[in-house]
């Protein structure tokens, strides 16, 4: 591109924010009941988060990876690209994360953290991302079958994700870094979409870069242990 | 002062003259868009096109942003009613560019739905670095609209015309296309695209002009006229921007003096008021809207004093 820096945001996005808020209307109508099913299997898994309980861990990772695989497929490259052809690039790296979430789900080494506090805020972020991320249509005066809904829409996907992996602690170095390689992915998206968002004049773009500064800011608070697992209760901390 | 541009009224079939108007009425339109209908249509205004004197309306119409609705058939829809509505008007320029997402496909889509009106006016645009890739591109283009050949083909933004060009030319020399163009936007690499103008021999040259971004005014439109190539000009309302500025400010008592009834009709009547302007493409996705920009290739144009003050006026608001 030539001179471009003289270019804007807003010159780069060609398409229209109603279009983009379009998107997710078709989205839930293709879909639906889904989502509905699939806020209520994450909310277990936030229950059994809340107790501790790895195999709920494990099987909500392994859930989370077909939710990053579904919006690959049916929101970045079905709907997305054809407005956007860098969706294509986003549907590339949300499937190559719904691979890495797999794999994180089947190693043996992925266990609920033993800092409580981080788990809780993770299971906030979770929470947020499943019952009130939603509503922010209503709030920014668009119609709730606009909705954008965890496991369909991109930006509550990311959220809760990070909600999700901030519950985890991860043995050996393979694991480690590949928690905090997802973990990576999912707060850039937040960052990504942020700054479209506010090339749309959308003032929403807040959100994703909160949830993602959060995570980011517990992550660095409560880093994950070494391999050694602390016995006993663990601290507040 | 510019020397006076000639001006032709479009031809409309008198049937169709009273039809639009008692379609209008019958919608229960708007004042002005009863207005626009009811206005006999063969005072439609048109400009040669210097390389051929063909005629065609001041107003066409852009695609940027606007037509780009993806796979959504409502938006699609609602997207050929405004193509009808081009139409019915009197339109014949619709322009777009394979960067403009799905904007082809969903012109194409409104051209079957209306049974691809023989007025059409198809200009697009050549878009890829990699010259070779053109003709591909274009093909695929052809395709998306469903049209044998393109009346008007564009270098995108600049974008390889060196080596497009040449092909376009050879196409155009074969049949496959009516006439070449380059286009640019926003004022940017002007220097290139007057040494373009200067030295290759292309029929239409398409830029951004409107009532505050005037550079063009200074070199390129008296070189276009000069050379004998026609004007099209993008982003008339800077891409909204411009009449959002406007919004709530009164009309001024010289707008009425040219039958305009909207900032949108004053931009507009502003760009294909300059003698070296061919058509101005604005884009939209209302049927409302297009309408009311189409009034602007009615009535009478601003003179060169009338369209300095135009000018001065806006820049002061």
């Amino acid at each position: 591109m030539s001179e471009w820096w003289t270019y804007r945001p807003a010159d780069l996005l060609m398409f229209a924010p109603r279009t983009y808020w379009r998107l997710f209307e078709l989205q839930n109508q293709a879909l639906w009941p889904l989502p509905v099913l699939t806020t209520l299997v994450f909310l277990a898994v936030g229950l059994g988060l809340l107790r501790r309980n790895d195999t709920a861990l494990r099987a909500g990772t392994a859930a989370l990876a077909l939710c990053w695989a579904l919006v690959a497929w049916s929101f970045h490259l079905q709907r997305y690209a054809p407005i956007n052809p860098v969706a294509t690039v986003s549907a590339g790296v949300f499937a190559v994360q719904a691979l890495g979430l797999l794999a994180l789900a089947g190693t043996g080494g992925l266990r609920t953290t033993v800092h409580l506090l981080r788990c809780e805020i993770g299971l906030g972020l979770l929470a947020w991302a499943l019952l009130l991320y939603p509503l922010h249509a209503l709030v920014a005066g668009r119609l709730l079958v606009q909705a954008e809904v965890f496991g369909f829409a991109p930006d509550p996907t990311a959220i809760g994700s990070l909600g999700l992996l901030l519950c985890a602690d991860a043995k050996g170095r393979f694991a480690r870094g590949l928690l905090g390689a997802l973990q990576g992915v999912a707060v850039a998206w937040c960052v990504v979409s942020a700054a479209t968002l506010w090339t749309m004049a959308s003032q929403q773009g807040w959100v994703p870069l909160i949830a993602a500064v959060i995570a980011l800011a517990v992550r660095w608070h409560w880093p994950h242990p070494l391999d050694r697992r602390p016995t006993g209760i663990a601290s507040r901390r | 002062m510019h020397p006076p541009h000639p001006l032709s009224p479009a031809p409309v079939a008198p049937d169709r003259r009273r039809w639009l108007a008692a379609s209008a009425l019958a919608a229960g339109l708007p004042a002005w868009a009863t207005r626009a209908a009811a206005q006999p249509a063969h005072s439609l205004l048109t400009r040669p096109i210097p390389a051929s004197g063909e005629a065609l309306p001041v107003v066409g119409l852009g695609s940027w942003i606007t037509f780009n609705v993806g796979n959504d058939p409502v938006a699609r829809d609602a997207r050929a009613e405004v193509v009808r509505a081009f139409f019915s008007e009197g339109g014949r320029l619709i322009d777009s560019s394979p960067m403009y997402g799905s904007s082809q496909p969903v012109i194409g889509h409104a051209l079957a739905k209306l049974g691809h009106p023989a007025a059409l006016f198809s200009a697009e645009k050549v878009w890829v670095g990699d010259a070779a890739r053109g003709a591909g591109q274009m093909a695929a283009s052809r395709a998306h609209w469903g049209v044998p050949r393109f009346d008007l083909m564009q270098v995108h933004n600049l974008l390889a015309w060196e080596e497009h060009l040449p092909r376009l030319q050879a196409m155009k020399a074969a049949g496959q296309l009516r006439y070449v163009g380059i286009s640019t936007s926003e004022g940017r690499r002007h220097a290139e695209l007057e040494r373009i103008l200067r030295t290759q021999a292309i029929d239409f040259v398409q830029l951004t002009y409107n009532l505050l971004d005037r550079e063009a005014e200074q070199r390129l439109l008296p070189l276009a006229q000069e050379r004998r190539i026609a004007v099209l000009v993008n982003r008339p309302f800077r891409q909204g921007d411009l009449l959002d500025q406007l919004r709530g400010h009164p009309l001024p008592g010289w707008a009425r003096e040219i039958g305009c009834d909207s900032w949108a009709q004053v931009a507009l009547k502003f760009v294909v008021s300059h003698p070296a302007v061919t058509c101005a493409i604005p884009a939209t996705s209302q049927v409302a809207h297009l309408r009311q920009n189409m009034g602007a290739a009615h009535g009478r144009l601003p003179d060169a004093t009338l369209r300095a003050r135009m000018a001065r006026d806006v820049a002061a608001l």
